[in-house]
Order: structure tokens, then sequence, then C-alpha cells
């Protein structure tokens, strides 16, 4: 299986050097050779597990309660302007 | 004398001789000579903080000490000490005690990196919920311990801020992914430290670090405030010196948080309690597919020793079956790598933290796996097709627990390797896991203690497994093993630093 690591890693907005591309390329392909092993088990009459100790729908009331103020919500941002996040653009003028 | 303490014949625990030192303590030790004022927090503190200064230069277990607040905290501590009745004093079971907090965790004004570059400034605004209760608990907050970048690793070399070193031996990695927490407590750093359990990360340097280590049953600590790496599996645990001092520590975090709603409303025990019971008439399942081949031969024997051990103070041993265990690692390595892609995708660099460029390898490694996995044409083949695999693993393990009350089983096929042995090699180095992944698939609980050393010098441990939330169990067989093995000569090794 080969993976195209230069989409893959558009999707996951990961920047990588042309070096890392192809160490990547090698290092997961063997992976997910690895990991085809599963094709190997019928699961056509199994059901998919995602929680592990039988908890379904947890629920709470919807109140409101403290929270950070926003003075300390943007205590770690590099970048802000009037209280907000500043993000770069994503839509063309 | 400040940091060394004559305890005479007060505490039967001791291993050694009469003098030890203060950092040498184990929970209950240090609880008993703070209330009968045989030392105070401070000097508990410092004798940490001190180890620390002597040889974490060599062993780069902690990526921040926060001596200033600890020492701040332990006189704080000394003063509730003087001022306070005994059933008053039960009520902070951790008070002026030391401990390392896993840099995952999250810590009000104390940095908290994951031992990544991308957090490499991060100060988080609150605390986990766990650090809050360790808090409430009395516990002084001595540093943020070293780990794999993300918790991402079997060997602690994937972090950001260098590798952490085995005390036992500094050319050998000490296990990861928590890899600083179990390295501290093996070479008496702190009193006790804090992990997280994804795929065997406190087990398995529990295991190459002669600590105690537990992996609770998945919603049994809440993980609010701890940095996610793949949601359906994390589990908050902790090391210790002893069975006795995990048991303490988890009757402090286990319990329902309305911020983490995998934890269940159940009632929480009194987890101290089943370590007297006598593990007699009780069943061990040895599971035939952890001892075939790939297991080193002494690994096997020390293991298989330790099960007649038990068996000689009444309990029996029986086969097990998990017969899917050939599937668990694929699996694993399709589901976790699908929710860390998740998780990371929030590190964008503008709320908080640095660029997407600063990710190390490990985590772009498995960014790219998981996006691939999950990636539209592929959900079916990978995601779909492993959540159903768990499903099968699951059923394996309930079966097993239908005839038997736990399962012991070795922690990794290998004792610990040296630095640099594995790092170009990823699916070499997941392999490694082979034995603790399944676990987290499932959801169960592990405690991994102490059984011995290899013919070279480096520490080996076994994993006691049980049913959901069968903790006080795994503790009652923990803690006869310890006591019935406590004159055994290499109980008395530390590690030469």
């Amino acid at each position: 299986m080969k993976i195209n690591v230069s989409h893959v890693a558009k999707l996951a907005n990961l920047p990588l050097t042309d070096e890392e591309k192809k160490k990547f390329e090698n290092q997961l392909s063997s992976v997910l050779k690895y990991v085809e092993k599963l094709r190997e088990v019928d699961t056509s009459k199994v059901e998919e597990t995602s929680q592990v100790t039988g908890l379904e729908n947890v629920l709470r009331e919807d109140q409101a309660a403290p929270s950070l103020s926003q003075g300390d919500a943007l205590k770690n941002a590099k970048s802000k302007h009037n209280g907000l996040f500043k993000v770069p653009a994503i839509l063309d003028e | 004398m400040l940091g060394i303490i004559h305890l005479g014949g007060v505490l039967d625990r001791t291993p050694r001789k009469n003098v030890m030192k203060l950092n040498e303590l184990t929970i209950t030790q240090a609880r008993e000579g703070l209330q009968q004022k045989k030392f105070s927090s401070v000097e508990l503190t410092k004798a940490c903080l001190d180890r620390i200064k002597q040889v974490d230069g060599k062993i780069n277990a902690f990526v921040t000490v926060t001596e200033e607040e600890a020492l701040e905290h332990a006189k704080h501590a000394d003063k509730l000490l003087n001022n306070i009745t005994i059933e008053q004093y039960n009520n902070y079971p951790l008070l002026g005690i030391p401990i390392g907090l896993k840099d995952m965790y999250m810590t009000k004004g104390i940095r908290t990196t994951a031992a990544s570059k991308v957090l490499e400034n991060y100060i988080p605004q609150y605390d986990a919920t766990v650090v809050t209760k360790l808090k409430n608990a009395g516990a002084i907050i001595i540093g943020k311990t070293n780990c794999d970048a993300w918790a991402h690793g079997s060997s602690g070399e994937n972090s950001d801020f260098g590798p952490t070193k085995n005390p036992w031996n500094i050319e050998y990695v000490p296990g990861g992914s928590s890899s600083g927490s179990a390295a501290a407590i093996a070479a008496d750093m702190c009193i006790a430290s804090t992990g997280t359990d994804t795929g065997g990360s406190i087990r398995l340097p529990a295991n190459f670090c002669n600590v105690v280590g537990l992996k609770p049953t998945y919603g049994r600590v809440s993980r609010y405030g701890i940095i996610a790496m793949a949601s359906s599996l994390d589990s908050i645990g902790h090391f210790t010196k002893t069975v006795e001092d995990c048991a303490l520590i988890l009757n402090i975090t286990a319990g329902n948080d309305s911020c983490d709603a995998t934890t269940p409303k159940k009632n929480k025990p009194d987890y101290t309690e089943s370590l007297k019971k006598s593990v007699n008439g009780l069943k061990i399942g040895i599971p035939k597919e952890y001892f075939e081949i790939g297991l080193d031969k002494e690994i096997k024997e020390k293991t298989l020793k330790a099960a007649q051990i038990l068996e000689s103070l009444g309990a029996k041993t029986v086969e097990a079956s998990l017969p899917h265990t050939e599937y668990a690692l694929a699996c694993y390595y399709i589901i976790v790598p699908s929710e860390i892609s998740s998780n990371l995708a929030r590190y964008d660099g503008i709320r908080y933290g640095m660029e997407r460029t600063n990710f190390g390898d490990e985590a772009k490694r498995r960014i790219m796996l998981g996006t691939y996995t999950l990636s539209a044409g592929y959900y079916d083949a990978y995601y779909k097709k492993a959540m159903q695999i768990r499903t099968l693993l699951k059923q394996d393990f309930d079966r097993a627990f239908e005839k038997v009350d736990v399962i012991i089983s070795p922690v990794s096929p290998t004792p610990p390797w040296k630095l640099g042995e594995k790092v170009n090699d990823p699916l070499k180095m997941y392999l490694s896991d082979i034995y603790t992944i399944t676990i987290n698939l499932v959801g169960i609980p592990g405690l991994c203690v102490p059984i011995g050393f290899t013919k070279n010098e480096l520490p080996l441990g076994m994993q006691i497994l049980g049913p959901h939330f069968s903790e006080e169990t795994l503790f009652q067989i923990g803690n006869a093993f310890e006591e019935v093995t406590k004159n055994e000569g290499w109980r008395k090794k530390k590690p030469v630093l």
C-alpha cells in the first residue's frame, strides 16, 4: 500500500519538507502494510465498539456556570485585537 | 543531618537498615513521619529537590521543577500539620508529600508542554480535575515530568526536551511514554508521580524502572484537563514505590467528574481495604497467546515464577486463551492515530502554542496515518474494521474472565533496550507494546508490579489484569506478591547514580 504523503499532509495541515515526505512515505507504508493483517478476520457480523464500559448518552442540565474570563482565555494567544483572537484571513477580499 | 532520619523499628516495610533518606520514603512512611513530627514537609520537599539537583542532570526526568512554589506549599503544609487534629489529618491523605506530574497534566500557572515544542510556552489557565484533587489532598507539586511528546512512544526518546535515561543503567531507555514519572520514582526524586496510559505508557516504564504503575479502568479517573491523545483509550494513572501507595492515590483520583462524561457515577470503594485480603482461592489465568514465540526467555521464566509464588499463597493458576491477540496491534495502530489526528487538529498556534511545523516526527507520522485512515473512501476499510476487531478483543477478555478472577502477563516482550536502538524503525518500536495495548482497547485495569531483575541487572515486572472496575482485586494480588517477596535480595537494590 502506497500512501500519498503530500496529499495527506495537506489534509492534515502539516507543512513537510521533501526529505520528510520521502522518509514518511517509507515508514507509513510499512505500518499500513502491517495493519492489512486485519483483512484476514471476517467481521461481517461484528458490531463496532467505541465505548468500552457501556455508558450511553451521558447528558447534563444545560446550565450556565462560571468559566474563563475573556482576559484569561486570551492569555496564551500571540496575536489578538480588541479582546479577540486575531486569525489569518481565509477568504480573499 | 537534614534529609536523613533514623526511623528505628517503627516502619516494618522499611526495606533497608535503619538509616533512610527522606526522599526514599513511601507515602505511608512519609505520612507517619510527618504526623509524628520526625521531620517536616519542608525537609521532605528539600530532600527531593536536592536529589533532583544531584541526579537529574543524568536522568532528565523533569521538564520543569517548581522549586519555589513547592517550598512555599510545603511551609503551608507544615503549618497545617501543626494545627489540625488526627481526624482532620485524615482528610489530607497526601499532606506535605512531594509528587511529580507528567507534563500532560494541565497545571494552572505552571507551564505544561506535553514534552512538545508546540506547547513550549503554554501556561494553562486551569488545573486538570486530578490535579485539583491531588492538591486538595495536600500534595506538593514538585515539578512536571518528561515524556514522549504528546505521550506518543514506548521509550521516552520522542521528547522534544531530550530523552529520559533509565536510572538503573543510563545507557538504556526507561520505557515510555511516561518516562520521567517512572524514572523520578526509581531514582527517588519524588514520593509518587502521575502518568497517562493509552497503550502501556504507565505499565511499560513502571516495568522498566522497578516501580509500581497503575492503568485504571477506562473512565475510573477523570481525563478533564489532561492533554488528549486517543480519547477512547486514554487512562489516567500513577507511579508509586509500593502497591499500598498506589491504592492510596487511586482513593484520591477515582470518581465521577461532571467535566468528563466517561466517568461513571459508580461507587468508589476504599481501595486500601482489599490490600490485606488473602489471595487464597483466587483464580489466575495465564493467557497462552502471551507466552508464545517472541517473548524473551528470561521474562517468560520470571513471570511464570511469580505466578507460582502466588500459587504458594493459595491462588490457582489456569491456562486462559485470548484468541484474537495477534490482531490487537494492527487494530491499535489504526484506532490510535485516527483519534490522535483528530485531537491534534486543534493545535493551530492561534489561541495558544506554536505552529504545526513544530510537531516532532512521531506526532507527524501519527497525524498523517490517522488522517489517511479516516479520509473519504478509507474509513470503512480501516477505522470501522478496527472498531469491529475491538469488539472481538473485548469478547476474548469477557470470556476469559468468566473462568478466572485475573490474568497475569508480561508487560514487554523484551527487557529495556538501549537508547537509539529502535528510533528509526517505528514498526519495531510499536511491537514492544504488544502486551499492553489490548488492555486499553478493552478498557480494563492493569497493575504493573516489579518481579525482579534480568541477568544484566535490568528491571522486570508483570501486569495483573482484571475485569472493568476490579482494581481492588489487582491491589490484593499485587500487595500479596510484594509482601511475600519483601525480603528477597533484589527488593533492597537501589540504582547507583
